[in-house]
């Protein structure tokens, strides 16, 4: 037997180890972590130093203490007593209440908008491109300037409050709307607000069920009205009394009271926020319904479906697959901007915290507090759209 | 065989559509009167939005009070840039326009999008400025410099420039413009602290510095996320999450209040220095995850058959992935720079006086009370005629790299 | 893989920097100031002057500039000019004393101007090397923001209501809107009034002042509380001043003065001095024309001229340290009267801040 070179096992190729990928991969790794680790350090050791130097500190005590300021509005009961974390905490409640009413009202708008984009009607078509253009490419704070400054605080003084019908009234310190009260005869009428309400869901979801197996039912959509309407209407009637009274602003010296009043701030705020946001959600709207081909809508219309059908039960519903993404994303951004309520004066948590941050003294723990706050809402907020993407996507075939 | 089908038959005239349906009668009931509801709708969106044309046409011409723009004109246009060393400015603008039209000239598209808007914004401001105490000097500068923008633009359609040079150009032109803004003491020429730039040339270099700087930033960023290097992609990450996780106004607060800690004693860096910092660092986190989709977008193979013929990692990057997926994203990097734009009015509440500041420091004399309509208006068509600007340019960009059509 | 942008970025990263290497000022870390040896030990029993400039005022005489944070826009204590992009008033005037005093040149100022709530802030952070910002001097403020130099405004918290609404006292104020600044002390001297005799009321904060002062004008508010000496400085620039009244009622004591940041001894008292410098001069009747050739036969004159006794060397400064303060700014009467007194539009009466042998509460102790 000849032990010929055939037989030999290839000779292993030596690679030095500067080309050795894995080699080379761990050694830029370890020159970069290094790299940072010095920059953080050295921005560590001086950030610490001054602080140190500027008594200031990353610790949260400061929260215990009594806040002895008052602020204008508050969700919860808040007096100048309280501690500052009382005061935070007040603070992220009206960036809550203010981004929560956002995002509803600006998605609702958005919709329509992007709709009334792709409507065959020239003018209503116009209108919508015309205010997401103005919308879309004017900066917020300008737009809640001109909101607060130049409309709100334009409004009539107190003494010649203007009234609309309503009664809505309408002057320097707000909008005040009649709140509804409920009376001795309440429990009766919510019981039927809720079987009308139930009937309404029922019906609506055995025509969709009908529709589904091919034998829809006309007028599915009135017949659902229709239950949600009489029944409670019939209530109403039957009740002894009116179950809900209205309870109008009276003027006061300074102002009116009672009702139901928002303040200008807390308007302009909430107005300038879905006005901008729903631009941006017409345009995701818009994007949505156009990756909804064609074909699929000529298909829904050749087997008789009406327009608003097309577009509720064929459109959207895929549309919503593109939407749900870059959606998030416009959420995110509207209760981010929720923070220039510092500049027309509404008390969100960032207004509050530089309050707090300045009657402390300690402005490096109350805005890493902040931000923190504004981190994990979002990534939460994240996740919450993630998880809901994913369920929708999961339809996919 | 021959089966006759009535009414097809060659002999039948072709009559045009009724007449309901062609011409301006057709259109409109096309588009306007189609159903009962359609045409509900036109009415009363034609009578609201008609009574609102009026009332803004008679406000804008008859009660408005716009001497509160010209009279402060310059104050919207420099700021406290001091009036004896505007020439200065002008001259930028000058270097600017030159550039400008150079590269319309030479490439076309896009770039002659924005050097029509360069010289009729130009024009614009000499027309305002014939209204303010400006002066005769700061009219023909800016006369002379939108003319500029046609000659170079004239110039150089016949003998391009080659692109190598226009980005040199361009490039060199940012630092020198910098230099002449703030001055150089040593050859007499006096320093204008930065702090008194404001108006328009804050909002201006606000935003293009903070645009150029994120660029490579997010770049770097969208690259490190997708490494296989775990450390460097949890370091990319991080950055991009927490950043794009905290609203704008607390980064700028931070860098306005807090950054003076982080530093070595003795370092002290300029308010606009700092608001530049905290808006490149905002931008190239979006940035970044913009170009991620971009990345994401290129197929698989092509970076395979790219390392089958022998190129390099970097190669790969710089050769064929880059290229396709920065060009990708144009339009969402457009987007992302026409937010910074309307961004950088948030440095009012640090106290900077940008274009907005000016405004708001206008309406605080006494003379101008009730004008705030007048100048929030006037700030909003500002803004609004730069962005629109730039997402114009964006749409003939897209067109000429062919975004969509490969 | 990164590496493959590093060249074609870095580059460009470079030209970038380098435009805004413009801006950065003083990058020299050499100027760390604990660094500096300390004086020889000697074992003489008199005091040891400290032979040189350490801290901050090493930093701003390196840097040949002081950066002082003021208002802005309050006129007569600090308000741009924006024909000569120059800052004027009171708090201005103390800045250029400042400046004088230790560069000798009343010119070399940055003015930064700050918000209330972000001054704190800055001085904590080192970014401005005095705040003369009518800033109240409080037990918080002089353990967390800095050391506060003598006051140079004794003020009290004011309110102004528009006088057609007929209000003359606190409590006719219930359930009334009042505009306020956030950051300020009246923002919590209000909330204390309001409780003690509990009188409801809505508090709209804002952290610019023009926008508190333009919501109240607008009618947003129903009063504006501040310092009376702001109140009465803003008044001036409302569309009818006429309009406008203060309230009898003084609700604090507000002692407004120069704050120079912490730990830092030999700085505070240059600034302490100054201060202490501009009413001396007015008790001897040196003013800003007179100084120059003031009589030095009387040793207090000689000693504040600094022709005798060497006492700047104990403040790191020149021996005519105060000639050039005065010279530059003039004396504490009349700084106030440029700015503040009859002659000007707020003509706010000395009151308090009168000398105390003409029953004020001004009171330098003795430079010697």
């Amino acid at each position: 037997m000849s032990a010929g070179p055939m037989s030999l096992p290839p000779k292993p190729v030596r690679v030095p180890p500067w080309r050795d990928a894995r080699i080379r991969g761990l050694a830029i790794q370890a020159a970069v972590v290094l790299a940072v680790a010095i920059a953080v350090a050295i921005l560590a050791t001086n950030l610490v130093g001054s602080m140190a130097e500027r008594r200031l500190t990353f610790e949260l005590d400061y929260l215990d203490n009594t806040a002895g300021f008052a602020i204008g509005e508050a969700v919860i009961s808040y007096s100048a007593t309280d501690s500052y974390g009382q005061a935070l905490l007040v603070g992220f409640l009206n960036t809550l209440l203010v981004t929560v009413l956002g995002i509803l009202f600006a998605t609702i708008l958005g919709l329509v908008v992007g709709v009334a984009r792709l409507s065959g009607n020239w003018l209503v078509n116009r209108i919508a491109y015309g205010y997401v253009e103005i919308f879309r490419n004017t900066p917020l704070l300008v737009q809640l300037f001109i909101i607060y400054f130049a409309v709100f605080l334009q409004l009539p003084p107190v003494a010649q409050t203007m009234s609309l019908p309503g009664p809505v009234y309408l002057n320097q310190r707000g909008i005040f709307l009649p709140r509804p009260e409920p009376t001795g005869s309440f429990a009766p009428f919510a019981v039927g607000l809720a079987v009308g309400l139930l009937m309404a869901i029922v019906l609506w979801r055995f025509g969709v069920r009908r529709a589904a197996g091919g034998r829809p039912i006309r007028r599915v959509s009135w017949l659902c009205l229709g239950a949600l309407l009489v029944i409670p209407a019939l209530a109403w009637i039957t009740a002894p009394s009116a179950p809900l009274v209205l309870d109008p602003p009276i003027a006061g010296r300074f102002n009116l009271s009672g009702g139901l009043g928002f303040s200008p701030e807390f308007s302009a705020l909430l107005i300038g926020l879905v006005l901008y946001t729903a631009a941006f959600i017409a345009e995701v709207v818009r994007g949505g319904i156009q990756a909804v081909s064609h074909g699929q809508v000529e298909a829904a219309r050749a087997i008789g479906l009406r327009n608003g059908q097309v577009l509720r039960l064929v459109v959207l519903p895929q549309a919503l697959r593109v939407i749900i993404p870059p959606l998030t994303s416009q959420y995110l951004n509207l209760a981010k901007n929720s923070t220039l309520a510092i500049a027309i004066g509404y008390p969100d948590l960032f207004n509050v915290s530089t309050t707090v941050a300045n009657q402390t003294g300690q402005p490096v723990a109350v805005i890493t507090l902040v931000m923190g706050v504004y981190l994990v809402v979002s990534l939460v907020t994240s996740l919450v759209m993630n998880l809901y993407n994913r369920k929708v996507q999961i339809r996919e075939r | 065989m021959t089966a006759e089908v009535p009414g097809f038959g060659a002999d039948v005239p072709r009559l045009p559509p009724p007449v309901t349906q062609r011409g301006a009668v057709g259109w409109l009931r096309q588009h306007l009167f189609r159903t009962w509801k359609d045409t509900l709708l036109t009415l009363v969106l034609g009578v609201v939005l008609g009574w609102l044309l009026y009332q803004l046409t008679l406000w804008t011409f008859t009660s408005a009070r716009w001497g509160v723009i010209t009279d402060n004109l310059r104050l919207f246009l420099i700021g406290l840039y001091p009036a004896q060393e505007a020439w200065r400015i002008w001259l930028c603008l000058t270097s600017l326009s030159l550039l400008a039209g150079a590269t319309a000239g030479s490439r076309g598209g896009y770039a002659r999008t924005i050097a029509i808007w360069l010289m009729a914004g130009q024009l614009t401001v000499a027309v305002l400025a014939v209204f303010s105490p400006m002066g005769v000097v700061a009219i023909l500068a800016l006369v002379a410099n939108s003319i500029l923008v046609l000659v170079a633009q004239m110039a150089t359609r016949r003998h391009p420039v080659r692109s190598r040079w226009l980005t040199t150009a361009w490039l060199a032109s940012v630092p020198l413009t910098m230099l002449l803004l703030h001055g150089i003491a040593a050859v007499g020429m006096p320093v204008v602290d930065p702090d008194l730039w404001g108006g328009l040339l804050l909002t201006f270099l606000l935003a293009s510095i903070s645009m150029v700087l994120s660029f490579p930033v997010g770049v770097l960023l969208a690259l490190g996320r997708r490494s296989r290097l775990p450390a460097i992609r949890l370091l990319c990450t991080t950055f991009i999450e927490v950043v794009r996780g905290v609203p704008l106004v607390t980064l700028i607060f931070l860098a306005d209040i807090m950054l003076p800690l982080f530093l070595p004693d003795g370092v002290d860096l300029d308010r606009v220095v700092r608001a530049i910092g905290a808006f490149t660092l905002f931008t190239a986190a979006y940035l970044a995850e913009n170009v991620r989709g971009g990345l994401q977008a290129i197929p698989r193979g092509q970076i395979e058959a790219a390392q089958a013929i022998g190129l390099s990692g970097m190669q790969v990057d710089r050769f064929i992935v880059l290229p396709q997926a920065l060009r990708a994203v144009i339009p969402a990097n457009v987007g992302l720079f026409i937010s910074l734009l309307k961004d950088t009015t948030l440095v009012v509440i640090v106290g900077l006086l940008d274009v907005l500041g000016i405004g708001r420091a206008v309406l605080a004399q006494p003379e101008w009370l009730g004008t705030s309509f007048e100048v929030y208006a006037f700030v909003a068509v500002v803004f609004f005629g730069l962005s629109y600007t730039m997402s114009h340019a964006s749409y003939r960009l897209e067109a000429a790299l062919g975004v969509g059509r490969r | 893989m990164k590496r493959a942008l590093v060249p074609a970025t870095a580059a460009l990263m470079a030209v970038m920097l380098s435009g805004g290497a413009v801006f950065a000022q003083d990058a020299s870390p050499s100027a760390a100031p604990s660094m500096a040896p300390a004086p020889a030990p000697t074992p003489t029993p008199e005091p040891t002057p400290p032979p040189e400039a350490t801290g901050i005022l090493k930093r701003v005489q390196d840097r040949g500039s002081l950066v002082c944070g003021v208002n802005g826009a309050l006129p007569g204590f600090s308000v741009l000019d924006e024909a000569t992009g120059q800052y004027s008033g009171f708090d201005a005037d103390y800045c250029r004393a400042v400046a004088a005093a230790v560069l000798g040149d009343p010119t070399k100022v940055e003015f930064r101007a700050l918000t209330a709530a972000q001054r704190g802030p800055a001085l904590q952070t080192g970014e401005i090397d005095v705040l003369i910002r009518n800033t109240t001097w409080t037990v918080t403020r002089d353990t967390s923001w800095g050391l506060f130099a003598p006051t140079t405004f004794y003020d009290g918290q004011g309110i102004m209501v528009r006088s057609d609404l007929g209000v003359t006292t606190l409590e006719e104020l219930a359930t009334a809107t009042v505009c306020v600044q956030s950051g300020t002390t009246t923002e919590l001297n209000l909330t204390d009034q309001m409780r003690a005799r509990s009188i409801e009321f809505t508090p709209l904060v804002f952290a610019d002042i023009d926008a508190t002062y333009g919501a109240y004008e607008e009618g947003r508010c129903d009063a504006v509380t501040s310092d009376l000496s702001q109140l009465a400085s803003r008044r001036t620039t409302m569309a009818d001043p006429a309009a406008h009244v203060l309230l009898d009622a003084v609700l604090s004591k507000e002692p407004l003065g120069p704050v120079a940041p912490l730990g830092d001894d030999q700085w505070f008292n240059v600034v302490k001095w100054t201060v202490f410098a501009t009413i001396e001069a007015e008790e001897l009747g040196l003013t800003q024309a007179s100084i120059a050739t003031a009589d030095i036969t009387n040793p207090v004159v000689a000693r504040l001229v600094g022709a005798e006794g060497g006492l700047a060397a104990y403040l790191a400064l020149d021996d005519g340290w105060i000639v050039d303060v005065i010279s530059a700014v003039g004396n504490y009467g009349e700084i106030y009267d440029r700015n503040l007194g009859p002659a000007t539009p707020f003509g706010i009466a000395r009151g308090l801040n009168s000398l105390w042998t003409q029953g004020g509460l001004l009171y330098a102790p003795p430079y010697r």
